[in-house]
């Protein structure tokens, strides 16, 4: 056989084969979590894991719950001081601001969303913690300002160039004539976006705030630095939280002689896992038939 | 009722003063990060490992965690390379149908959202049962899987740009898939490959979580791959978390190397994307 031939063949069976390969790394990450985190699963009811609140696991009591909520919560605290800003800041730079500009803007944050957790996390323990003690001072609540607030403050700071980035792309790709014709019956340029482009752009605009949510969910070193990390539900806003990311972090590689226990920080890791993994998964469906439908 | 006028130029000052808000914050934590870091800095820092108490405050630098960094990042990225160059080319039309692509470019979506801890704790699963310790070699694979949907998928948008009218040109010469993917594809998508490898290498050399585990750290520069490794993310991370101001003074310092290779490097790949771009056929 000739032996441009056999080398096309052979090259195409190791580009196939490694498009197999990186696919079943995800699963096999999946499975293997799963599997590493069956033994607690066996020992326990997910009923009890889940929302069990007592966490010794010397007396191989393992309740996830404190820390379900303190993710839950920071995410959420999160989500509701980043959203409104940042889909203001992508409709101003998508609507309004010129050509060059929203690109100098764009590429700014774009730099931006490459800087490591780790420095996001120094920022925090240097003016965000500091901060939300005097506000706390302030209201008269004793806070030594590592607390659910902060980290909430800096997962907001985050996950803006996510959020800003994707809705802007999401806006972008709305054809100019939906603009126009708004425009032609006599909108403002507020009422075209309110009306016309909201409509258009609702669900990729759903996608990019998932996105961040999912960011914000797994944040790990960041979120750890100025959290607190004490295993109790929090009651206020400035009390100490342990997000999951944070148990895993602290806990796995040490310990690993007690029984169960890095089943059960496994566990965790699988629940991080899977909630991101759907999350992601959905939102990028979204945007995927957004770009089809666009083309 | 309020004007109609009136409601735009409020919602108009909104966004003004959202983006102002958003970008002094953003901007805020690279000055913050050069201000508090910068007095922190010399040259003894730069090229000196960890002397005796130097965790107390003593003597000493943070060469092992800069050298290790890159160590780390540039194993991982050279690893991460061989394996992504091949995935990105199979997603073209020629290697896969658009369904099992699609169906990839998700997973690798999916892939490049799980957090990093995840990662590390699978990595240590992996490295206890092939009995690895925390290691440089241990870090380096971590990090490449980490890196690898970032490669793949920003090595993809690239390559998925090349014209399909220029493959046909190429096809009607006689050649097989192979000779056109490498003359002209990756002829084509150079430039922006390396902008994708660069945007990766700057991914990794900045993550903490995933390396926590499986790198270890050390105050010495490691030797062979079985060494463990210090790095600067985890440098940071340490000496922040201590009560000793000295030593956080360090983090600040560490702070500012590590953001500096991060800006350095994310520049440096959009000025070669753009440089390179010049000369590639549209």
């Amino acid at each position: 056989m000739d032996i441009r031939r056999l080398k096309d063949i052979s090259s195409g069976i190791t580009i196939r084969s490694s498009l197999i390969f990186i696919n079943s790394i995800a699963f096999l990450m999946a499975l293997i979590l799963f599997i590493k985190s069956y033994p607690i699963l066996k020992s326990q009811s997910i009923y009890q894991l889940i929302l069990g609140t007592s966490w010794h696991p010397l007396r191989g009591e393992f309740g996830f719950f404190p820390f379900i909520i303190g993710t839950i919560e920071v995410t959420v605290i999160a989500m509701a001081l980043s959203i409104v800003p940042c889909l203001l800041c992508a409709i101003y730079l998508s609507e309004f601001a010129k050509k060059h500009y929203r690109e100098v803007v764009h590429l700014t944050i774009d730099v931006l969303a490459g800087i490591p957790s780790v420095i996001y996390g120094l920022c925090g323990v240097i003016a965000i913690v500091p901060f939300v003690k005097i506000i706390g001072n302030i209201l008269g609540v004793k806070t030594t300002g590592y607390s659910l607030l902060a980290g909430g403050i800096i997962l907001a700071i985050m996950v803006c160039p996510v959020i800003i980035s994707v809705t802007l792309e999401v806006l972008r790709s709305i054809p100019q004539e939906a603009r126009e014709a708004s425009i032609a019956l006599g909108a403002t340029r507020w009422e075209t976006i309110r009306h016309v482009l909201f409509k258009i752009a609702k669900r990729g605009i759903v996608a990019a705030i998932v996105l961040g949510f999912a960011r914000a969910f797994g944040e790990t070193i960041a979120v750890m630095m100025v959290v607190g990390n004490v295993p109790k539900i929090p009651t206020s806003l400035f009390d100490p939280a342990y997000p999951l990311p944070a148990l895993i972090a602290n806990n796995y590689g040490e310990m690993m002689s007690l029984p169960l226990y890095d089943s059960a920080l496994l566990f965790a890791a699988f629940i991080l896992m899977l909630v991101v993994g759907i999350f992601s998964l959905a939102a990028n469906l979204t945007l995927l038939k957004i770009e089809r439908k666009g083309t | 009722m309020i004007p109609r006028q009136v409601v735009e130029k409020i919602f108009k000052g909104l966004m003004i003063l959202s983006l102002a808000i958003v970008m002094i914050i953003l901007c805020g934590i690279i000055v913050l990060v050069v201000v508090k870091g910068a007095p922190a800095l010399n040259i003894s820092m730069l090229i000196d490992t960890p002397k005796g108490g130097y965790y107390l405050g003593k003597e000493g630098g943070i060469a092992n965690a800069i050298v290790g960094s890159v160590y780390l990042a540039f194993g991982a990225s050279i690893i991460a390379i061989i394996i992504s160059l091949p995935v990105a080319l199979s997603l073209q039309k020629e290697y896969s149908n658009r369904r099992i692509a699609d169906f990839s470019r998700l997973i690798l979506d999916v892939l490049w959202g799980t957090p990093s801890i995840v990662y590390g704790a699978f990595g240590f699963i992996v490295m206890v049962y092939f009995g690895v310790r925390a290691s440089l070699l241990g870090g380096i694979i971590v990090l490449a899987l980490l890196m690898l949907p970032i490669m793949v998928r920003s090595m993809e948008e690239v390559i998925r740009m090349v014209p399909h009218e220029l493959k046909e040109v190429s096809y009607t010469l006689g050649t097989t898939k192979l000779e056109t993917t490498i003359a002209v594809v990756l002829r084509q998508s150079l430039p922006g490959i390396t902008t994708a490898i660069l945007l990766a290498f700057g991914r990794g050399i900045g993550d903490a979580a995933s390396i926590l585990f499986t790198a270890g750290y050390t105050d010495y520069i490691p030797k062979s791959l079985f060494d463990p490794v210090a790095s600067l993310p985890l440098a940071v991370f340490f000496q922040i978390t201590t009560p000793i101001p000295e030593v956080q003074q360090r983090a600040y310092a560490s702070a500012l190397v590590l953001l500096f290779i991060v800006i350095l490097v994310s520049v440096f790949s959009r000025i070669i994307g753009r440089r390179f771009s010049r000369h590639i056929v549209r």
